[in-house]
């Protein structure tokens, strides 16, 4: 008998593929029967640029690696610089970057469950993401300045402290002045008084969610039971995260390989059962609502805690403009900082964090120079993505979509 | 499992092999020869003591500029400021490479034992370097191993399907080598003229934006 298979070509430019990933399908009808994903097509070679800058230059390109959640991507690459040298950051900054690594974390899971949606058909659910993405966002843009690629994280601590004010709306001749104070009344305080109001009613918001998904027939429909992933394959695929954690396997580095204060942080971890689509929502949605938890914690702890967010010491931390003006060595600290760096010893480190993804790692080799001599990614959806073949292999073509989106891949960080 | 529990069993269990340790940085690295890959990767696999069931990740590191600094000279005046600012590209030795020219880092994570486990070992006696697949012994080495081959032109033996996986179709060349420049080789352009999209050598030279600079006895804490 001869075959009758059939190539599809699947991307790179389709809204489902979630970047610019192209899939050559093996269709049996309309069942796939293998799969062979293309990636690189956005492929800009961090790795490679890092080895031509100073260490600090490179903070501002691991944003860009997985683009919607940003300051964990900086994480382990500030934590690798930091193993070398040895430091270890005031405990306010690790505060903070525990703060807003939930923060990010959230952020991932909002967009990711809006595009799941909206590529299975739950449209109403995007908008309602986006809105309270849209109140994360402001809190990066009050910290940083940046709205997603933040470049926040230092070696040695974060760029600086929290600030006082919320930046305001203001009236002009669309906007009423009545509208205004509506828009701001969760503004007039500071920051952490900004991310508090949120907690306050994400909880609602998530329970919001679900209402719209979890016991709906069509959502049921388009995820129970697809892309099942047993224990043993996950771990042999060398899948991390929500990925591993929706097969059941209760893994969170966060809990099991403790960095910055998560030891003294009061979470848990949601685990799946039969390794489906339907598994690893609940899982995320759970992971929002101990997000949120530990977010709240972090506002207690950092409210009733002021004191430094950077080390002390000038070879790392910039020195303060003032004494810039009167001190010669600060001035000298300054200008070696910004147009030579610092100098890391010599050796190699490999260093992961839990991204809101799974692992995301960063093995970071100096030869005692001012830039790195080889930066390698880890990147969790890499490994996911590989396994999509297998995934989906029996599966109907539109059940593809469902795997691609469960999967939550971000094109940044799979290509570099 | 703490780290000096973990280094006696693998003392214990890979005593038939010759494997020196490094302890630092609260981290373990095993060097070993690339001939004995498989056998201690299986033994780490499958030993009950170790169990590392995972493979986080595989790096390849050329090592062909390792501790060369651009202000480095013999003499003040042969190369003059101008050594900071050009760069030369070492061109690529056809024959043989240094035996150590390609590090490979594996590394590995044990569910089990919460532990991890790095494995570091050497090829590049030969061109192309070769290195066996273990895409036998971990599935996920899979595209880790495509990519170190896309990226450094390392063979890995048995791979049941090595292809380049993030350059561009019909690329040429492996860019993370050190003597592969950061600008590139090719520039693509669309010619008006041919009315069709061309590929020419690359119209830029590479410029370090910052001196490389090397500095022993930091006093970094």
């Amino acid at each position: 008998m001869t075959s009758n298979n059939l190539k599809l070509n699947f991307g790179p430019q389709h809204p489902a593929a979630h970047g610019v990933m192209r899939l050559i399908m093996e269709m049996d009808g309309e069942v796939v029967v293998g799969m062979d994903p293309h990636i690189g097509l956005l492929h800009r070679g961090t790795e490679k640029l890092a080895e031509t800058k100073p260490f600090n230059h490179s903070i501002g390109y691991m944003d860009r690696m997985d683009y919607i959640s940003m300051m964990c991507c900086e994480h382990p690459y500030i934590l690798a610089i930091e193993k070398l040298l040895d430091i270890t950051p005031p405990v306010r900054s690790q505060y903070i970057r525990v703060m807003f690594d939930e923060i990010t974390r959230i952020l991932n899971h909002l967009l990711w469950l809006g595009c799941h949606g909206l590529d299975i058909g739950a449209m109403a659910l995007f908008l309602y993401c986006f809105r309270e993405r849209e109140d994360l966002l402001d809190c990066y843009e009050a910290v940083s300045g940046a709205r997603m690629h933040a470049t926040y994280y230092r070696p040695g601590g974060v760029y600086r402290d929290l600030p006082d004010t919320m930046p305001k709306y203001k009236s002009n001749k669309y906007i009423s002045e009545k509208k205004v104070q509506k828009l701001n009344y969760n503004r007039d305080g500071s920051l952490l008084d900004f991310i508090k109001d949120f907690t306050d009613r994400f909880p609602s918001h998530i329970d919001e969610y679900e209402t719209l998904l979890t016991d709906n027939r069509i959502w049921k429909q388009r995820t129970v039971d697809i892309g099942i992933v047993s224990p043993e394959r996950a771990i042999e695929l060398g899948f991390t995260g929500p990925m591993l954690r929706g097969s059941g396997i209760a893994w969170d580095l966060r809990r099991k390989q403790p960095y910055e204060v998560y030891n003294d942080i009061d979470f848990k971890i949601p685990v799946g059962v039969n390794g489906d689509c339907y598994d690893r929502y609940l899982v995320r949605i759970e992971e929002m609502r101990q997000s949120n938890h530990i977010i709240q914690q972090c506002i207690q702890w950092l409210e009733e805690n002021p004191g430094p967010i950077m080390i002390d010491n000038n070879k790392l931390a910039p020195p303060k403009r003032s004494a810039m003006k009167h001190d010669m060595e600060s001035l000298i600290y300054h200008f070696k900082l910004f147009t030579e760096g610092y100098s890391v010893p010599e050796g190699n480190v490999y260093s992961a964090i839990e991204h809101p993804k799974g692992e995301f790692g960063v093995f970071l080799m100096s030869d005692g120079a001012n830039k790195p001599y080889r930066l390698k990614i880890r990147a969790p959806s890499f490994s996911h993505l590989a396994a999509i073949s297998e995934m989906s292999k029996g599966h109907m073509l539109a059940d593809v979509v469902s795997i691609i989106g469960t999967l939550d891949v971000v094109f940044g960080e799979i290509d570099r | 499992m703490d780290n000096h529990t973990l280094i006696n069993s693998l003392k214990n269990k890979l005593s038939a092999y010759d494997i020196q340790y490094h302890h630092v940085k609260n981290s373990v690295t095993i060097e070993i020869s690339k001939n004995d890959l498989i056998p201690i990767c299986k033994t780490l696999k499958s030993e009950s003591t170790l169990t590392f069931n995972m493979l986080i990740d595989i790096c390849a590191v050329d090592y062909l500029t390792y501790g060369d600094a651009d202000w480095k000279t013999l003499d003040a005046t042969n190369t003059g400021f101008s050594r900071a600012v050009k760069k030369t590209i070492i061109p690529d030795p056809d024959e043989n490479y240094d035996e150590k020219r390609f590090g490979i880092f594996y590394q590995l994570l044990s569910l089990d034992h919460n532990m991890r486990l790095s494995i570091s070992t050497y090829t590049g006696s030969t061109n192309p370097p070769t290195i066996d697949s273990i895409h036998g012994i971990w599935n996920a080495a899979d595209w880790f191993e495509r990519e170190a081959f896309d990226l450094m032109g390392i063979q890995f033996k048995g791979h049941p399907d090595l292809r380049r996986i993030l350059t561009d179709y019909g690329f040429i060349g492996h860019p993370f080598r050190k003597d592969f420049p950061t600008n590139g080789n090719l520039e693509v352009m669309y010619d008006q003229n041919l009315e069709k999209v061309v590929y020419k050598p690359v119209s830029i030279t590479t410029r370090p934006g910052v001196p490389r600079i090397i500095r022993k006895n930091n006093d970094i804490e």
